[in-house]
């Protein structure tokens, strides 16, 4: 089964709705790198909330796309690890070091909406709804 | 008495197994005869070996008495279970005092050996019955010390047991403190068992009250090794795949030393001095701001 891949705003959020097979990663994979040259977001959510398993094939997959993801211009957030996996995963030293989680989908928008927050700021435009002072420091 | 007894036991080689228990029979009839004097005997031993050093003297008698008793019963009926019943008992006793497994068997096999001796002189003139009292005593005695050593060893087990639930149940608090901010007190040793089970709980406290930021005091815990730091550097890391950042505190001076002499790579870490300053680190992270009201106006003197 194909992941279904749905635009939200300036966001695409890819939400994978079961044990998803190495070709079906893959071809999320090249669906998500697809669609966010189509869509022009800014940001991918990827929400792995019905994964009960996480083998090292699937993070190195989900590394992948996040890296894939960040040269094609945008941020990657993996949300809605559950805690079981969570552990198994660290157990077995898969820590996706540089990729950013969050708890479930609402948190991963939240981040994203940060990060826009702070770009615009970046580029001189008011940003609408201003955040606390300090949430995040632009260069 | 003798040639009775004699009589009494040619009889019995008729019929072995009415023998043995006629042979036991006689036998307790012999212990029963000679309590003070065996019971004494054995005390003696008892104290001759160091065995029981966590007892007092009158304390051991009195045990040896009951274990005496009992032990004669059981040569008497064959029936180990009041046996049981009082090896438990007296483990549970004496387990709490102290006494170690291989006192409790020392002293029933003393006793085993301080009878055998009593057998060995009553019939000396008579090798082929001592054979036959043997015989029937053997068994029975080796029985009683399994049974003795056996209970002993299953209360202590069952104290184990218990005193590991206890801890289980002691571990440790996930604590909402704010909206969005945990806190988990670690205190005591961390095994491995525990530090899965702590990740376990941080976690799902993490997804049940959606937290954001989560404060692990360790100033609880007395040392840590690379094994705890590994545990450590796995929650933080397990954490951080459910969205929340970790701040370790209350790293003492020693356990930093430690720490960087075994060189634990402590890099992810964020680590802050004290609970206080790992809380206000929280705030800060969350966005909270906390302010003074007003200064208190100043006190009015009568």
């Amino acid at each position: 089964m194909r992941v279904p891949i749905l635009k939200q705003s300036q966001y695409v959020i890819a939400s994978i709705q079961s044990a998803l097979s190495d070709e079906e990663l893959l071809q999320l994979r090249d669906d998500l790198a697809r669609d966010v040259g189509r869509y022009r977001s800014r940001g991918v959510i990827i929400d792995v909330t019905v994964l009960d398993v996480m083998d090292s094939f699937a993070v190195r997959t989900l590394r992948a796309i996040a890296h894939m993801i960040r040269l094609r211009g945008a941020e990657t957030v993996i949300v809605g690890i559950q805690p079981e996996v969570a552990f198994a995963m660290v157990q077995l030293g898969l820590t996706l070091e540089d990729i950013t989680t969050a708890l479930d989908l609402e948190e991963g928008l939240a981040f994203l909406d940060r990060q826009a927050t702070a770009g615009a700021r970046a580029v001189g435009m008011r940003a609408a709804g201003t955040r606390a002072p300090g949430a995040r420091h632009v260069q | 008495m003798t040639t009775d007894l004699r009589s009494h036991a040619t009889e019995a080689r008729h019929s072995r197994a009415d023998g043995t228990a006629a042979l036991l029979r006689e036998l307790v009839a012999h212990l029963r005869k000679n309590r003070t004097q065996l019971r004494e005997e054995w005390a003696r031993r008892i104290t001759e070996s160091k065995l029981l050093t966590a007892m007092t003297r009158e304390e051991i008698f009195a045990e040896a008495t009951s274990v005496y008793d009992n032990y004669v019963e059981v040569l008497e009926t064959g029936s180990v279970e009041a046996l049981q019943a009082y090896a438990r008992n007296l483990s549970e006793r004496i387990i709490p005092r102290g006494v170690e497994t291989h006192e409790v068997l020392g002293i029933v096999l003393l006793l085993r050996d301080v009878l055998a001796r009593s057998l060995f002189k009553k019939y000396q003139a008579d090798f082929g019955l001592l054979n036959s009292v043997l015989d029937a005593y053997e068994p029975a005695a080796n029985r009683i010390a399994n049974t003795v050593a056996v209970g002993f060893v299953q209360e202590r087990e069952r104290i184990i047991r218990q005193q590991q639930e206890a801890i289980r149940e002691l571990s440790t608090p996930v604590l909402q403190v704010r909206d969005r901010l945990l806190i988990l007190p670690i205190i005591g040793v961390i095994d491995s068992l525990r530090a899965r089970q702590l990740t376990e709980q941080l976690l799902r406290g993490i997804r049940a009250n959606r937290a954001k930021v989560v404060v692990v005091d360790i100033t609880g815990v007395p040392s840590v090794d690379a094994t705890v730091a590994n545990h450590l550097v796995q929650t933080v890391d397990a954490s951080r795949l459910m969205g929340a950042n970790v701040i370790v505190t209350g790293l003492s001076s020693e356990i930093a030393q430690t720490l960087v002499t075994i060189g634990v790579d402590l890099s992810k870490i964020n680590a802050v001095g004290d609970l206080q300053g790992g809380i206000e680190e929280a705030e800060r992270m969350l966005g909270y701001a906390v302010m003074m009201p007003e200064p208190p106006p100043a006190e009015v003197k009568a």
